[in-house]
């Protein structure tokens, strides 16, 4: 039974970066049509803005330093404010573009925001502590569980309900949905096409600051490519779940997320190195059983 | 008062000319049909005044101001509310929600929700499934709820793109009943855009004719299908050339 619930939330806790990560890029394809490989590239700026510039390999934390009430609501906003920018100085002048170029440009904006934090920092991965407390253990149904998998757990259900309430309560989120449904009739009924893309990338910027804040508290240290593993699985995630579907993207993330602790446990000893192998060939599994993805909309309109 | 003015309009979808030198005047409180053979070039004109499609050339203005090359959403805040062509209800929101997007650009949310109220009254069957997905409702029943969430904006001028498309005749004359009543009611300015000029005959006013994306013909629909020039210019004879 505590063994049972060991995998539980280290599944559940892995399965939220991916769950998180996945409607992210789920949430701009949405009203966008854009798979945007700089989401990754979010996460890393947020980690980073965590540590003073410094090619050293010292660590100077910089914004880390501050107590969490203030730490934690600030890394979202860098998160944030990174994705609004780039919507603002790269994606809005392509808007007329065709999609194969736009993700061209999201490959190469990806580009610019690693190397320029390679720049500042080097690649070498640099430790940090942050939120230390998050590291002692809880005893939950006499098993023994990180602090900080129960917290990523919650903090993402209390996310997850926020952004349901959002969509689903708030005009902006009405809007938000028939955007993703058919971008010109929303138009046509007024919607503003700009107020909502940038809203969307605020709140994928959000997402990704979150993960950036679970990724590092876990890890202990600063990597340039830590995003990027995360974000792989999320893309494979919104496909799985059906590009467009928010609800596809938020439960293919905990199902992929479940699958790697699962084969972890069950995978013979040797083959365990193996492990993502195994996962990838349950995704091409799931892809030819179904194509579209789990939960393909049904009426996804190409955006005009 | 002229409401819409569309002067000398030009529209290319790449080598393709598919709107040529259009114009065209709509009075407040009038109506004007557009017909034309499958590919004439209509619902292009329609999407080129809702700002959907940019024109290559002329002008278009809607109660004094040029809109040319705006946004849609401009338009739309202008007052010209567009049902295009195959109804495109958003079929994974409830028909509530249909609705109140179209109310969404208003300032005045207590007028949305009488709006709303009245909507309700008007078409009892909208009420029972408010909740339910609107891409769940017959083909009749989303076109008169894409109607009434047009009307929901308050616009000055409706304009409807092929209403009857794929409806039961029956139906068809259901959607026309409630747009003649809405007229009546609201004193509306509509553009109705429909293949063949039967509507435009039946409901009376003024009709124009496109054919190869340019205006061939413009009068009263009941003249002009009486004299038989709708047939001639529908099928493209001149006058010169009858069939045989
Ligand atoms: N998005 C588009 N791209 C290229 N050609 C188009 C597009 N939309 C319409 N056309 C072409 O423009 C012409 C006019 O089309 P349309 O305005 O839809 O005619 P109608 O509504 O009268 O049937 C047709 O030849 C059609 O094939
Ligand atoms: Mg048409």
């Amino acid at each position: 039974m505590t063994a049972v619930l060991q995998i539980l939330f280290d599944a559940l806790s892995l399965g939220s970066l991916y769950a998180l990560g996945a409607l992210g890029i789920a949430l701009i394809f949405g009203v966008m049509r854009l798979v945007n490989f700089a989401h990754g590239d979010y996460i890393s700026f947020s980690i980073f803005a965590l540590l003073w510039p410094t090619t050293a390999a010292t660590t100077i934390l910089f914004l880390g330093q501050v107590p969490p009430a203030v730490l934690i609501p600030f890394v979202i906003l860098i998160g944030a404010g990174v994705s609004v920018l780039s919507e603002i100085l790269v994606f809005r002048r392509l808007r007329d573009a065709n999609p194969a170029t736009l993700m061209i440009a999201s490959f190469a904006l990806g580009f610019v925001i690693k190397n320029l934090l390679l720049m500042l920092y080097s690649s070498r991965p640099k430790s940090l502590s942050i939120l230390p407390g998050l590291a002692q253990q809880v005893e939950i149904g006499g098993a023994r569980i990180p602090l900080l998998q129960v917290v990523t757990v919650a903090a993402t259900i209390v996310i997850l309900i926020a952004l349901t309430a959002f969509l689903k309560r708030t005009r902006f989120g009405l809007e938000m949905r028939a955007a993703a449904q058919d971008f010109t009739m929303a138009r046509m009924l007024g919607v503003r096409a700009n107020r909502v893309i940038l809203l969307a990338f605020a709140i994928s910027g959000m997402l990704a600051g979150a993960i950036g804040l679970a990724i590092v508290v876990q890890t202990g240290t600063a990597d340039i490519n830590m995003g990027l593993s995360v974000m792989l699985v999320a893309f494979i995630a919104t496909v799985i779940g059906g590009l467009g579907s928010l609800y596809g993207a938020v439960v293919a993330g905990f199902l992929i997320g479940g699958a790697s602790v699962l084969m972890q446990v069950i995978l013979p000893l040797d083959a365990r190195p193996f492990r993502d192998a195994f996962v990838y060939a349950l995704v091409i599994v799931v892809l030819l059983w179904r194509p579209q993805g789990l939960f393909a909309p049904r009426t996804a309109k190409q955006r005009v | 008062m002229t409401l819409l003015a569309v002067e000398g309009l030009s529209v290319r979808y790449g080598q393709l000319t598919a709107l040529r030198d259009a114009s065209l005047m709509l009075d407040e409180g009038e109506t004007l049909f557009v017909t034309g053979p499958n590919g004439a070039g209509k619902s292009t004109l329609m999407k080129a005044i809702a700002g959907v499609v940019r024109p290559a050339a002329g002008c278009i203005r809607l109660g004094g101001r040029d809109i040319t090359g705006e946004a849609p959403e401009t338009i739309a805040r202008l007052g010209f509310s567009m049902v295009p062509e195959g109804r495109q209800v958003f079929g994974e929101l409830t028909v509530d929600e249909n609705l109140r997007l179209g109310a969404g650009m208003r300032g005045d949310r207590a007028g949305a929700a009488r709006d709303l109220e009245s909507v309700f009254e008007s078409f009892p069957m909208l009420k029972e499934r408010r909740d339910g997905a609107a891409g769940l409702l017959s083909g009749g029943q989303q076109q008169m709820l894409v109607i009434a969430r047009a009307l929901m904006t308050r616009p000055r001028l409706v304009a409807i793109d092929e209403p009857s498309l794929g409806l039961a005749p029956l139906v068809i004359d259901q959607v026309y009943e409630l747009l003649l009543r809405l007229r009546a009611e609201r004193r509306l300015t509509l553009l109705v855009v429909e293949q063949s000029s039967t509507r435009a005959t039946m409901t009376g006013g003024r009709m124009m004719l496109l054919r190869s994306g340019r205006v061939v013909l413009e009068g009263d629909a009941r003249e002009l299908n009486a004299s038989g020039a709708v047939e001639r210019a529908y099928f493209g004879y001149s006058d010169a050339e009858e069939p045989a």
